[in-house]
């Protein structure tokens, strides 16, 4: 069981303001649909390893070497707001 | 009417000097004034760029320039790839508006084989559904009902090709997004090996699942559009550096006899159509007498993969779209803290399903409830990989219907998130494990006339083998149709 308090607290962790509504409405919704999936504990036994990602691979690196990047125009071509080169973002820490 | 042609019959048209690359384009444009209206495929169609690329293919081939097989010939984008100065919104208000600044490799590739690109197409958002319905712009429509669902994701590719806007598209599949959408549609679609084809330039919606392959309306087309967009990348690090398999070739040998085809148990039975049932087992049947030896096999933590998925996708999402933060391209909304911004930008940017899904993966991914959820769903992760790798010791394929059921009515599953999640049953272990699928028409199910697919898959780097049998069992059912069965579909539009 999922209640409207978890959801809240989610919704504040995933940064999206929700409206009572929508908070009643998931909080009942999440719980069916989490209901169905913990199903995978069944068979998710101690001796069976984990698996992140289908092709295994590892230390894919590139060539340490410059290549061309965006050019500063084209970084901030879909800024919501941007001063000189650089991204205006609000207020990040208060006032404190 | 040239739109009807396959993409092959069209590039030997153009090679012929029977029609120009520019007529080719504006007869899909064409096309798209007419019926899409109606269909609602595209999200944007960018006449000027495809008349320009059209201009420039038919220029170089005057030239007397050697030019690829699909050079000249039009496509849809499904709208989860970037392509620079095109609107790409991945169907959402959170991208409205938005111009990426650089192609995907999917889109470059495009470019070197002089195909091109008549617009964006529509897809559940953030390519998050089976239906299309969650396009935060409108729900595309079925071309072989217009009150039914295209499938989806993406089922503005699907429905494009359907309705002969375009005679290729690209899709991308992370649970079944492009062989589910060919399943409803009666066209074809491939989800290629995991790091077979770029995800760079792909937004990402659950990285270790989402593949981008191609939908056509014939097996050939859809191995030529492989071979072009397939290959090693450096700019994605999960893309396999190892030659492409022999697609194009495989798909015009089409020879099955004495390959062992694999049919999954756990994938047929309750939920699944009868009509759709029936056409896979006439399908079996035809490629018995082609000469193919069918074998049952069994995988029993297939039962297990619609729940690993709904917990390994949500929590890749969960991660994953936390870059729409309203700080350096995309919407912002409201005014304050950098927080409070973020929280109604992501409040009035992301639509209901993409909420529920980012909530869901939050939860799984939880200190105290991690192991539980994601954890465990990684482990049935493993017992499905090995499930197939097992099934592959028996049989060179194996094979189930694509979808349990034929098209749905619009409205009819979206308030019931676990009805909608089942129509990705039968394609969703595929993605867990990273191997290919192919969807291909079966035939139309007796209960409503409507298009069903079959499935086949195979091991990873295997692909050419969906090519072989998708080719053998195309050309078995298009004789005893006496042609495509898009030949059979309502026709929409005056002409």
């Amino acid at each position: 069981m999922i209640s409207r308090e978890d959801v809240a607290n989610l919704a504040k962790l995933a940064r999206i303001d929700m409206s009572d509504d929508e908070l009643d409405h998931l909080a009942s919704e999440l719980s069916v649909i989490l209901d169905a999936v913990a199903r995978v504990q069944e068979v998710a036994n101690s001796d069976v390893p984990p698996t992140s990602h289908p092709i295994p691979m590892t230390n894919v690196f590139r060539i340490d070497e410059n290549r061309p990047s965006l050019s500063p125009e084209d970084a901030l071509s879909g800024a919501p707001a941007s001063e000189g080169q650089r991204f205006k973002v609000p207020q990040i820490l208060g006032e404190e | 009417m040239i739109v009807n042609k396959s993409a092959i019959e069209m590039s030997q048209l153009l090679k012929d000097g029977e029609i120009s690359s520019v007529d080719l384009t504006k007869a899909h444009l064409e096309r798209i004034d007419e019926v899409d209206g109606q269909v609602k495929a595209f999200l944007y169609v960018d006449r000027e760029g495809a008349l320009a690329q059209a201009q420039l293919v038919d220029t170089k081939r005057k030239s007397g320039e050697k030019l690829s097989p699909l050079a000249g010939v039009p496509l849809a984008l499904k709208d989860v790839m970037t392509q620079r100065g095109i609107p790409t919104t991945c169907g959402s208000k959170m991208l409205e508006g938005w111009r990426p600044p650089y192609d995907s490799t999917v889109v470059t590739r495009l470019r070197s084989s002089d195909v091109v690109i008549l617009g964006k197409t529509n897809c559940d958002e953030f390519a998050m559904g089976s239906s299309t319905e969650n396009s935060a712009y409108f729900p595309t429509r079925n071309p072989w009902d217009l009150n039914r669902i295209p499938g989806g994701s993406g089922g503005g590719s699907s429905a494009s090709l359907a309705a002969y806007e375009a005679p290729l598209a690209i899709g991308t599949d992370t649970g079944g997004s492009i062989r589910q959408p060919a399943a409803v549609t009666g066209t074809v679609g491939v989800k290629p090996t995991y790091g077979g084809v770029s995800r760079y330039g792909l937004v990402a919606f659950s990285s270790s699942l989402d593949q981008a392959g191609p939908c056509a309306r014939t097996v050939l087309d859809a191995a030529y559009l492989h071979e072009a967009i397939a290959g090693y990348d450096p700019l994605d690090s999960t893309s396999i550096n190892a030659p492409v398999p022999p697609i194009v070739a495989a798909a015009k040998d089409g020879n099955v006899k004495g390959m062992k085809i694999g049919v999954i148990k756990e994938l047929q039975g309750d939920g699944y159509q009868p009509g759709v049932l029936k056409l896979f087992n006439q399908s079996l049947e035809e490629l018995a007498n082609l000469g193919a030896e069918i074998v049952e096999v069994s995988c029993k933590y297939f039962d297990y993969a619609l729940a690993a998925y709904y917990l390994i996708a949500p929590s890749e999402c969960s991660s994953n779209l936390a870059r729409f933060d309203a700080m350096r391209y995309g919407l912002r909304i409201g005014e304050g803290s950098a927080e409070s911004v973020m929280n109604s930008t992501r409040a009035a940017g992301f639509g209901k399903e993409v909420k529920r899904r980012i909530i869901l993966g939050t939860y799984a991914l939880s200190s105290g409830y991690y192991d539980a959820y994601y954890g465990s769903a990684q482990k049935v992760r493993t017992l499905i990989s090995q499930d197939f790798k097992a099934a592959f010791e028996k049989a060179d394929v194996l094979v189930s219907p694509t979808a349990p059921t034929t098209a749905f009515k619009i409205g009819e599953k979206s308030n019931d998130p676990i009805a909608m999640y089942l129509n990705d049953i039968a394609t969703i272990p595929t993605n867990l494990a990273g191997v290919c699928g192919m969807s291909l028409p079966s035939g139309l199910a007796e209960e409503d006339g409507l298009p069903a697919g079959f499935q086949i898959m195979a091991g990873a780097m295997k692909d050419d083998r969906l090519y072989k049998v998708g080719a053998a069992l195309e050309n078995a059912l298009v004789k005893k149709w006496g042609g495509g069965i898009l030949e059979q579909a309502p026709r929409l539009g005056i002409k």
